[in-house]
This record gives C-alpha cells, structure tokens and sequence, in this order.
C-alpha cells in the first residue's frame, strides 16, 4: 500500500531527470537533481525483485484462501475478503488468542534482548576504547558469537540446557545446589529466559561492532576539551560518548528491534517445531499457521498485521528520535 | 602517517588517568562477559573431541575420553568442504555487492535532499518488518518464473542466493552507512568539492576513506547475514549449491544426532571467519584521522 | 501479479528448449526424456551413505535404461518445505520419496501423479504391495499419490542387561506388563521406559496406537476431527501416565526430540524405549545387537492383531511422481526398478527397514528375529495414520498438546482427565473448519 504509492514519484522523477539530463547545459541542476536517484537506482531495482514485489505478493495473498488444496496453482485460489484477517483477530476463540499471546510474548522478549544487547554492546566498545593489554584480543573474542553459524551456535545452547546432562544445571544444581531438583529450559516457563539467554548471546556482539565503530568518529579533541575542564572519565562518558553516539544509536536499536522482532532461527533451532507457550515467538507461530498446517492464507494475513504494528512502531521511533536530534542540534 | 595519527588518537582517550571506579568496573564487566562468550565456545571445543557415547552423556568439564576422531569424521558424513566454498562465494559476493550499492545510495541520503527522500528510506525500511518465511514461496515463484522466461537460473544456484542475500541486507546497510556517513562533517567533503573534486570522486576520495569503519562494520554485517541465513537456503539450494548455515544440519539425521562432530564442523568452518575478523580489526579503528580534520 | 505470471508464462514455450541446458543443476523437471531427478529422503546415518548406496543402483538403471537419474538427498528437515515451494512453482523433481504420513496431504495438493489401474500396472501391479502399507498411500477410495518403498513398524526394544539385573525374564507383552516391569526398572536414577515427549510426530504415532487399543481414532469416518471423544483422551493420557502416574518414565525425557532415550538406553539409563528400527542409533551410541532384545509392542491384553489389538502404526516411505515431470514414462520405469524385488531386498536390507513388496519380504535376510518382529506387526497388527488430508496440521496441534501435558507431568503438575480433554480441545479447534 505505502509501497505502490511510493516508488512510482521517485522514479517518474528519474525519467524525468535523466534523458535531457546528461546533455542539457552544463553542469546543470537537472544533472544535480537526477543525480541521487541514479545513486538510488540499483539499491531500488534490487528491493523492488527481492523484497517489494514479493511483499505485495504477501499481501494478495493475506486475501485468498489459500490453503494446501489451492497451492499448486495459487493464482486461482479463491478470493476470501477478510477472512483470514477476522480469524486472526477473533482473540475469544483459539487462534487468535494464541496470535494475541505470541504477540505479547514477542515484545516483552525484544525489549528484553534488546535492551541487554545494546547496554551489553555500548559497555564493551567503551571499555575498549582505550588501550590496556588484551584489548585486540577481546576485541575479536567477542566477535565469536557472532561468527559462528546460528545453526551451530543454538545447538550448541540447546545442548547446554538440556535438563539431566547439560551444562547450565550441571552448574546450578549440582555444583551451586540451586533447586531441589533440576529446572527445566527447553520446556514450560524457563524457556523464556532460556530463548533470551541465547539471543542476547548471539546478538550483543553485533551491538558491540556497530558502536565501536560509531566511537572511531568522535574526534579526539572534544574529549581533550573536557578533560581540561576537569571532567572525569564518567562525565566524559556521559556527557561526550553516549551524545556522539546518538545517530548511530538510533540506527542499531531499530535494527536490533525489527531483528529480534522477526528472528525465526533461534526459536527453530532451540525448540523445533513447536516452541513452548512461554516463548512462541510470533515468527515462528506464523510458521507454525503457514507452513505447519499449510494455510498459507492466514499466515500472510498475520505478517500484514505483524508488518503493520511494526510500521507503526517504526514510524513513531523516527519521528520521537530524529525530533529528539534536531532539538540537541540547535 | 595517518593511521599512526589516529591510533594515538584512540589510545590516549583521556589525559587524564583513570579512577579506580572506572579500572574496577571494567575489569569485573569484561571478566563477567568472557566468560559469557566463551562458555559455549568451550564446551563446543569440549565436545567435539568426545565420543559420541560420551557427548550425550552427563555434561563433565574435563572430558574424560578425548578423541580427534570427530575432526576426521566430518569430512565423511557431510560434504562439509563443498558447503564451504559455496557458503564463502555466497557470502562473499553478496557482501561485495551490498556494500557498493548502499555506499551510492547512502551518500545520496546523507549528503542530498531530494524529493521523496523520506519515502525512500522509509519504503526500504518497511521491507524488514515482514516475515521472511512469506517471502519465501512468492520469491521462488518469481525465481522461477524468471528462469523459464529467461533461461537465468535463479532457484538453485548460487547467483540467485547471492541475490536474495545481498538484497536481505541492503536496507540495515543502508541506514547504517547513512548513520557513519551523518557523523562526517560537511566542511570534508565540501573542502573536496572546492579542490575540484565532482560528487562521486568526493565520495570516493574523502567520505568512504573517513567512514572506513562503518564500512567495515556493515560488510561485516552483510556477510554474517549471507553466513548464517537458513531458511531461504533450504529451499533455494540443493545438494550443489548448499551452504553451511544448511549443510551443517546434516549431522542431525533421523537416526543419530552427531553432537561432536556438529560442534567440531562448526568450529572447523568458524576458524577462516575469525581470522577475517582479526585481520579487519585494524580497519575497524582507523577511520575519521587527525590529518583529514585539519 | 496475475498479469505478470501470464506475460511470464506465453514467454515460457519460447524459453523452454534454452531453459533445459541453461539450467544444469537445476531441477530437471523438464529437462529432456534422457535423465530424471530424484529427491531421496534421508535413510541411512548420513546424507553421504545414501548416496553410496544408491548411486550404484541408479547406474545400473541408467546401463538398463538409458536414463540417466540425477540424485539430490534431502534431509528431513527440508524436505517438506522442497516440496511445498516445487508443488507452489511446479518446478521440482520427476520422482520423490515422501514420508507415508504425508501421503493423503500431498494428495490433497494435486501435485503427486495419482497411480490409476494404468501406471500401477506399469510397475507390476497394486497386489505385488503388501496391504498395510498401501493404506498408507492416500485417502482410501482414491488414487493412490504414492507406492510404498520402505516400510517400518514400532516394536519393544528392551535392554538385556537391565531386565536381567532387575529379575525379568522374559519381555512384557500388555501395557500391565510393561508397568510392572517399569516399576521393577526405575530405581538409582534409573527409568523403566523412555519417551520423546518433544517429538511431535513420536508423540502422535503413540497416542494414535494407544486410540485404536480404546477403540477410538482422531478422526470420524468422513473425515471430521474428533480429538475429544473418549478413547482419544484416555489413550493420551494412558500415554502421558506413563511419566505423571506410574512414574517409570524419567522427567527429563519430557524434552527430549533428538532421540535423546535411545541414547539413554544404550547407556542402560532406560530399560526400555518404543520405535522404529533403532539398531544404527544403538550401534552408534556404542551399543551391540546382542545387547538388546526386542518384542512386539505391547497391547492391553491377549495377542496383537487389528481393532483393539492394533500394537503399532504403519510407518514407512513412499515413492511418488510429481505430475509435472517430462517423462512420465521415464519415470514409471524408474519406480518400477527402486519397487523391483532384487532393488527391494538390497535397499531394505542397507537400511534396515522391511520391504513393503511380499515377493521381496520373503528373503531370508528379513526373516532375522529383530527384523521378523517388524514383519509380522506390519503383516497383522499395524494400522495407517488417518488418511485425510489434515494429517500434517493433526501432528502438529495433537503432538503439540501432547508434549504440553508431558511438560506439565514434568513439572509435577497433576494430568488430570479434564486437563487433557482441555487442550485436546484446544488442539480440535485449532484444526482447519471444514
């Protein structure tokens, strides 16, 4: 909907731009003005295969009834107005209850991991900002987690908390003596805390690289500035890193939201098909509605309304942020 | 010389020395997230020269039967050396790829205003917010509908996974580069134009050298999202063209699950990424120099 | 969208010749009469024996045949998911394997060639199959989608070892049998029987044979889900008891779904596990076939037969063409080879499963005490899955809920006949109306 409204201006503005453009007098402004849509231009075409065209596939298809019978040759499958979408959204019977619960499961588990991965991220870059011995080593270590393959590195956390041989109860319970008997993580209500555990793990170095990049900008004289105004390593934390930071801050934290938000894998591999209530994730119980029991129709129905709140979401989080910037500018 | 310039600019952070607060915290957080890190590395390491009896057995820090065994085992169970290539060259060009397209397009939104900028980067963005596994069969359909139409292979082979790849981590590029490019002050690239430099040599001259390590940081980024991808490549490979973040399952049969040799396979194909990592570091912290401020 | 599918679709005629070479490794549905595709399943302990031990049977059809067959294993977690995305595009492979419970779903899809009197006298005929498996090939009174490859049943494997330390003599044959043994079993950490409570599938080829011994089945004659009746919730709470009543079932197996209690039992953990042809599993967890003895599973009472006496599912794969293979005939001659009697006995045997063609099962390798269990229960007393085409969604609701009960019998929270009813009704109504 926003997309068949968007593209079009920009490229019509492209046309416009580009025959006389490139001959027409000098140096002019057309040229100027063509320009960064041609900076734009294979970056669009390649949203435009991959990702438009296939989205709004997605959402014809949100309309259609579209369950195994119809697969083969979806085209014909018949349209079913809003059907999927009243099943969805009907939270007194089951389906949409368990939706409904998924869905708060899912933003409590992102604010969660990414809020630990981001504290986690920004507190490493900064401690490793200035040289002390072992620095290049942590450096990468902590980039590990992030190297390693999501297949094998969930396996590996699933190994580790399995109940009766793994190694997180090996710790808690036989060597601390935690519990009377060993908890449970894979099933029933740890698996929350389990899942978090394992996307943090994975997630934070990601956090960590972006921000330690992010300092490499922060020109070295504004902390000079301050240190001859007496401001203490805190301080200068506080009142020149963390600032600094800000425009690459905005950027990671919507990234690591919708990631989380969406991540499909880590759920997979912890749990397999079918993640225990306490942490369905809303990707994968779109799964579990599209392609475990092959109706395709309201899985499609639930990612429109799962894109929809998250375009709300987003939406807010620009213009509360980039308001946010623009006041510390002036 | 600069590069000199700007390490010292990164070493000595702050004249003055830091309190103990700062020296303790540090030492006590760092200590705490080792060993978060590294916990499950070790006990990959750990298991991986196990038998097989002995990994599904009762967890022991000090493996009681070692064994290197796992590590020749691997190579016969999966064709884990084909996986490889396929994952590095997947991977690999995607990255290139991705990043070169969002340099263009991110020095357009940082450094232009143009009608529908907005639109742009919020349209871009929008493509993240839906779920991949509903991509995933009109994506196909597409890929093969261009095949028959065009005789371009795109299901199946590593040219359309490249694409899908490249195109999955595009948009986060994009916005991050748009960040690192934000936090280059005009007055750089204006000072280029001045010396005569048109838009792109500017581009290429002063903001990607200053932004270097942003630039990095989103390869970085493109690769992992190619590395690790699953879904899509279960679908859009097959036996040829399969890669690890796949391939690696392979030692999950019905029958047996191969703790050890995942866990030594996974290791194996981690070592060659690592060492990219340490070798990009230096990059990592070069970047924005005291020369080019002046 | 649709205009594009039809512009795409008038270009295809014109691209197809250029499509066939172009496309190399690519799929070969339409590639020429010469070569098919074919997509394996995933049998033997990894993805490369299989090939070793098919490759030499597809070069032998191609010296028979000409043809030559282009063989891609997948594994099981994608298999599923490559035939969903090839039936949505139509492009996929000539022939497949196809788990048999998936049978009646995959039908239901009109992708899979129905086998009419016409292709399966091609391949010798419907009577060379043996019965239990073909019910296992579609919804009954149709075409079948698929013929029967390899066939497998359940059956008791017990651990000598621990029956002799704890005085049992001889394996139990009733679920009574299998209790008083457990008890005698479960003691110093040890368990009596060992289950999958994560394994969706695991859980419902269970319960569904607990269903058919309380004269109950899932769904009605004509094809409704009927989870809630009677017999349903008590056969899975029979199951779930095992572990929240009669305690000869460990908690921890509650999360288990990577054949965790074959590991178990392999280190005498377990005394005894319900399955399909282990012997691999146990081999490679370092456990030798004179370690282990096997039974017919249990029943209520009496002896394993049909009805009430149903001791097992029919479990296997099939063999099926995808309806928009070029070669057609190609491809008949190939199922006709893989279901050949000589073909039969060698790829059974590699895998350790039962042949599903009579002429074949009459070898003697089959007639192995381990293997001769699993023939006589296919032979009298196993009975198919539901055939409908909710099957796949009727593993994941009911083994999910399965799974959920035995969470909560971990936890030691009670199992109660109205908490099963509870979420088996959750699970009816999470089913697709009809």
């Amino acid at each position: 909907m926003t997309q068949t409204a968007v593209t079009p201006p920009s490229e019509r503005a492209v046309r416009k731009a580009t025959p006389g453009g490139a001959r027409a007098p000098r140096r002019s402004g057309r040229r100027r003005i063509a320009l960064p849509y041609l900076l734009l231009l294979p970056a669009l075409l390649l949203e435009l295969l991959v990702h438009l065209v296939p989205m709004l596939m997605g959402i014809t298809m949100s309309f259609k009834e579209l369950t195994q019978f119809y697969i083969r040759n979806w085209s014909e499958a018949p349209w079913s107005a809003l059907d999927n979408y009243t099943v969805a959204i009907d939270f007194d019977a089951p389906v949409g209850q368990a939706l409904l619960k998924s869905f708060f499961t899912t933003c409590l588990f992102t604010v969660l991991s990414v809020g630990l991965c981001w504290f986690l991220g920004t507190a490493a870059a900064i401690f490793l900002q200035e040289n002390f011995r072992g620095r290049g080593f942590l450096r990468t270590l902590f980039l590990v987690p992030y190297a390693l393959p999501v297949y094998a590195a969930v396996i590996t956390w699933a190994f580790m908390f399995q109940r009766d041989n793994g190694l997180v109860n090996h710790v808690l319970h036989d060597q601390l003596g935690i519990g009377d008997s060993p908890a449970f993580w894979l099933i029933g209500d740890n698996s929350f805390w389990a899942l978090l555990v394992v996307s943090v793990w994975k997630g934070w170095p990601f956090a960590f690289l972006t921000v330690m990049a992010g300092l490499q900008n922060i020109p070295r004289d504004m902390y000079e500035a301050a240190a001859l105004d007496g401001a203490g390593v805190w301080k200068q934390i506080r009142h020149i890193t963390l600032p600094s930071l800000r425009s690459v801050n905005q950027v990671l934290v919507l990234v690591l939201f919708l990631w989380t938000f969406n991540d499909f894998n880590t759920p997979f591999v912890l749990f397999g098909k079918a993640a225990p209530e306490a942490a369905d994730l809303i990707s994968l119980h779109i799964y579990q509605s599209s392609f475990q029991t092959w109706n395709f129709g309201t899985g499609s129905a639930m990612s429109v309304l799962l894109l929809l709140f998250l375009l709300v979401v987003t939406g807010v989080y620009l213009l509360l942020t980039t308001r946010g910037r623009k006041t510390s500018d002036v | 010389m600069s590069e000199h310039a700007s390490r010292r600019a990164v070493v000595h952070r702050s004249p003055m020395a830091a309190p103990r607060s700062f020296l303790w915290t540090r030492r006590i957080f760092l200590t705490l997230l080792t060993a978060f890190v590294v916990l499950p590395v070790y006990v990959m390491v750990s298991s991986s020269l196990k038998p097989l009896e002995d990994v599904s057995g009762k967890f022991e820090w000090i493996p009681s039967g070692l064994t290197i065994r796992p590590y020749f085992d691997i190579w016969e169970t999966v064709p884990l050396a084909d996986y490889f290539v396929n994952s590095i060259v997947v991977a690999g060009a995607a990255t290139v790829f991705s990043v070169a397209v969002a340099i263009f397009a991110a020095y357009a939104v940082s450094r232009y205003t143009f009608r529908g900028k907005r639109v742009f980067t919020v349209t871009v963005l929008s493509t993240q917010m839906f779920p991949g596994i509903l991509f995933l069969l009109p994506l196909f359909l597409i890929y093969v509908n261009i095949g028959n139409a065009t005789g371009i292979a795109l299901f199946g082979s590593r040219e359309g996974l490249i694409l899908t790849y490249l195109t999955f981590s595009l948009p986060f590029s994009i916005w991050m580069l748009t960040g690192y490019f934000d936090s280059i002050p005009r007055e750089l690239d204006e000072a280029a134009k001045v010396d005569g430099c048109g838009p792109i040599s500017a581009l290429f001259r002063v903001i990607v050298p200053a932004a270097s390590p942003g630039i990095i940081a989103v390869a970085v980024y493109a690769f992992m999202t190619a590395w690790g991808e699953v879904l899509f490549a279960s679908v859009m490979t097959n036996d040829t063209t399969r890669t690890l973040a796949v391939g690696l399952q392979g030692y999950a049969t019905q029958n047996d699950v191969y703790w050890n040799q995942v866990m030594a396979a996974s290791l194996v194909v981690s070592v060659p990424v690592v060492v990219g990592f340490l070798l990009l570091q230096r990059y990592l912290v070069a970047g924005l120099t005291a020369g080019a401020v002046k | 969208m649709r205009r594009f599918r039809a512009a795409v679709t008038g270009a295809v005629s014109l691209s197809l010749a250029f499509t066939a070479t172009a496309c190399g490794g690519g799929e070969g549905s339409e590639a020429s009469p010469k070569t098919l595709t074919y997509w394996a399943s995933n049998q033997g302990s990894s993805l490369e024996v299989d090939k070793k031990v098919l490759q030499p049977e597809l070069d032998q059809f191609e010296e028979e045949t000409g043809i030559k067959v282009k063989l891609e294993v997948i594994p099981w977690s994608d298999l599923l998911n490559r035939i969903l995305t090839a039936t949505t595009s139509g492009q996929g492979p000539d022939i497949l394997n196809i788990g048999n419970t998936w049978s009646a779903s995959l039908q239901s899809t009109g992708a899979l060639l129905p086998w009419d009197a016409k292709n399966l006298e091609a391949i010798g005929g419907k009577d060379r199959f043996v019965d239990s498996a073909l019910g296992s090939t579609g919804v009954p009174g149709k075409e079948p989608a698929a013929v029967p490859l390899y066939s497998m049943a359940y059956a008791l494997y017990y651990n000598k070892a621990m029956f002799k330390e704890a005085g049992i003599t001889k394996p139990p044959t009733t679920w009574d049998e299998v209790a008083a043994a457990g008890k005698k079993l479960t003691k110093n950490g040890k368990a009596g029987i060992g289950v999958e409570g994560s394994n969706l599938s695991n859980n419902i080829h269970q319960v569904f044979v607990l269903a058919k011994q309380h004269g109950a089945d899932f769904f009605t004659a004509d094809g409704k889900a009927d989870f809630t009746s009677d017999g349903a919730v008590a056969a899975v709470k029979q199951y779930v008891d095992l572990m929240a009543t009669q305690k000869i079932v460990a908690p921890g197996n509650a999360e288990y779904a990577q054949n965790q209690s074959l590991s178990d039992f392999a280190k005498d953990k377990t005394g005894m596990v319900l399955w399909q042809t282990p012997s691999q599993t146990f081999a490679s967890q370092g456990m030798g076939p004179e370690e282990w003895g096997v039974a017919p599973a249990p029943v209520p009472s009496g002896k394993p037969g049909t009805g009430k006496q149903t001791n097992s599912m029919v479990a296997g794969i099939n063999m099926a063409v995808f309806k928009n293979t070029k070669n057609l005939d190609g491809a008949l001659k190939f199922v006709k080879f893989m279901t050949s009697d000589e073909e039969q006995i060698l790829l059974n045997k590699a895998y350790g499963s039962v042949p599903p063609v009579k002429s074949a099962q009459k070898d003697p390798v089959f007639a192995d005490p381990s293997l001769a269990v699993i023939r006589d229960t296919l032979a009298t007393s196993a009975a198919a899955l539901p055939q409908v085409p909710e099957e796949s969604q009727f593993e994941t609701v009911v083994g999910t809920a399965v799974k959920e009960l035995f969470a909560d019998a971990a936890a030691g929270r009670p199992v109660t006949t109205e908490s099963v009813r509870a979420k088996l009704e959750k699970a009816q109504q999470q089913m697709p109306k009809k």
